[in-house]
């Protein structure tokens, strides 16, 4: 068995996160985005390494890019990235810094760190393809997936996204909140009100519990972007 | 046709040619584009009055290979999302076509929230763009014939002020007149300056040259024709903010001494009044007269 074989279960995420941080007690509780990213990358999104390229393949994009530790250790877990790669991550000529940059980390569809450039690089992408008409191998369009934290949120340029990706119906659009209570001034009324307003398909669910984000992720929602909220203890 | 109306008329017209092409608005100049978004459905994009989200769209458009052209007034599409055009264009390493109305002061009436006169030296912080500000909607159509058909990011800055003959949009420098041996030095002017700089410089032994390519600026053209004159001099006019390209300048001449001097939109003070551009360019010395009068100063004439 290869170390790749090895390192690539959701009970191996720790060890490779382990690698990166040097805490070899760390858990996957203390990122919040690990549950979302694993069942994502196992079970929803059509993308492997050898699709890294491919036209028609899903596209992921971390919108909140700071603590990415857990989506290095789900793209070497796909092997989308080397695993001793992770060694070496912040040093002056690692792939891999403390916020991801897309020229440099296989897999990563964007560069982010600075909040709120994810998702309308997204509505973009996903204009992009329907612009193309591209479509993937099982006549499906590819599916476009943000994920934002709830801090992220504050930023301004999300909300011209969500109200132009409502407007224009785009749902092969997905919008992940993984929703830690960390905005300073809250969402009184709930994050999925934001985007249900404004026309979206808003769906609740345990950012822990992998059949439920499975559940949300896929479930049809034609004719309107998707917003799926993952609650995580704060 | 003026700039803005050759600006549309190429790229409509382009957006039947190459089905890459994508236009992405903040509700300027909508109506310019109503007929290719019937005709090409999906591929005129206004988002309405929201210019993060216009720049961000055109990244996510670029990475899915398609080559979006982005439109608006200079300070809506260059300062007001400048983050987005630094990291959504920039470091996703994807590519895009700006295209700007307004100019420095086009819009006089309406006041500072509708110029830009620091566009271009914004744009001078930022690794990887090519500059042109035309001086003929000719130009205009070159120079979006040339930057359309590539993946890289492009600033065209349109004005409402042009010059009567176009020049080839070629990257290089014309010469317009040349200096004899023992000429002051070179004039440099820069799209819609041209015209007043012959004007203004009719009775000076100097070379005058001329280009609507601004980044990358033509260093060793510049180097060639500050060797040929009788001294290293150089003046630019340019038709925003001054000294933008003082830096290029000094580059193209670090070889050798010499003297530099800008003209261009005034950096130490706003100009709180409105009139007419004429009013605004007499304020900031970019008329006739003033160049005339800085041009002389400057050559010791």
């Amino acid at each position: 068995m290869t170390t790749a074989a090895a390192l690539s279960r959701y009970a191996d995420l720790p060890a490779l996160i382990g690698l990166m941080e040097g805490d070899e007690k760390h858990s996957g509780a203390a990122h919040s985005t690990l549950d979302v990213l694993w069942v994502l990358y196992d079970r929803v999104l059509a993308v492997a390494p050898d699709t890294a390229e491919d036209p028609a393949r899903d596209r992921f994009l971390l919108s909140k890019g700071h603590g990415p530790a857990a989506f290095y250790a789900v793209l070497a877990a796909r092997g989308f990235l080397d695993v001793p790669t992770l060694r070496g991550w912040a040093a002056f000529d690692s792939p891999l810094g403390h916020h991801p940059d897309r020229v440099l980390v296989p897999g990563a569809e964007i560069g982010s760190g600075s909040l709120g450039h994810g998702l309308p690089l997204g509505l973009g992408t996903a204009l992009g393809l329907r612009a193309r008409r591209i479509r993937r191998a099982d006549g499906d369009e590819p599916r476009v997936v943000v994920l934002l934290g709830d801090g992220e949120l504050d930023e301004g340029s999300n909300h011209e996204a969500i109200a132009v990706a409502g407007r224009l119906g785009t749902d092969n659009l997905t919008a992940v909140v993984v929703d830690n209570a960390s905005s300073g001034h809250g969402w009184p009324g709930g994050i999925g009100r934001r985007f249900g307003v404004e026309g979206w398909e808003a769906r609740e669910v345990s950012g822990r519990d992998h059949d439920a984000l499975y559940g949300a992720l896929t479930r049809p929602h034609t004719g309107r972007p998707l917003a799926v909220v993952a609650r995580v203890r704060p | 046709m003026n700039m803005r109306e050759t600006f549309a008329a190429t790229v409509n017209q382009a957006m039947d040619e190459d089905p890459r092409v994508a236009v992405v608005l903040a509700v300027i100049s909508a109506g310019m584009f109503r007929a290719s978004a019937a005709r090409h459905p999906g591929r005129v994009i206004d988002v309405g009055i929201r210019e993060q989200a216009m720049i961000g769209v055109a990244g996510g458009l670029a990475l899915t290979g398609m080559r979006p052209i982005v439109h608006s007034y200079a300070p809506f599409l260059v300062e007001r999302p400048f983050e987005q055009v630094k990291l959504d264009l920039g470091h996703q390493d994807a590519g895009a076509v700006l295209v700007s109305i307004g100019a420095s002061y086009d819009a006089s009436g309406a006041g500072r929230t509708h110029q830009a006169p620091g566009d271009v030296a914004l744009l001078d912080t930022l690794p990887g763009w090519t500059v042109y500000a035309p001086g003929h909607p000719d130009e205009v159509r070159d120079a979006l014939a040339a930057a359309i058909p590539g993946q890289d990011r492009v600033y065209v800055r349109l004005s409402e002020t042009a010059n009567r003959t176009p020049l080839p949009v070629s990257g290089r420098l014309s010469v317009l007149r040349t200096g004899s041996p023992r000429s002051a030095g070179v004039v440099v002017a820069v799209g819609p300056m041209l015209d007043r700089v012959l004007e203004a410089t009719s009775d000076l032994d100097v070379t005058v040259a001329y280009t609507a390519t601004v980044r990358p600026f033509d260093r060793e053209g510049l180097s060639a024709l500050a060797g040929a004159a009788g001294n290293a001099d150089v003046l630019v006019v340019e038709p925003y903010l001054r000294g933008t390209s003082a830096h290029e300048v000094a580059e193209a001449l670090a070889d050798r001494r010499h003297r530099q001097s800008g003209l261009g939109v005034a950096r130490d003070r706003e100009v709180r009044a409105y009139g007419t551009p004429a009013q605004h360019a007499r304020v900031h010395g970019l008329d006739t007269e003033g160049i005339a009068k800085a041009a002389r100063d400057f050559f010791l004439v």
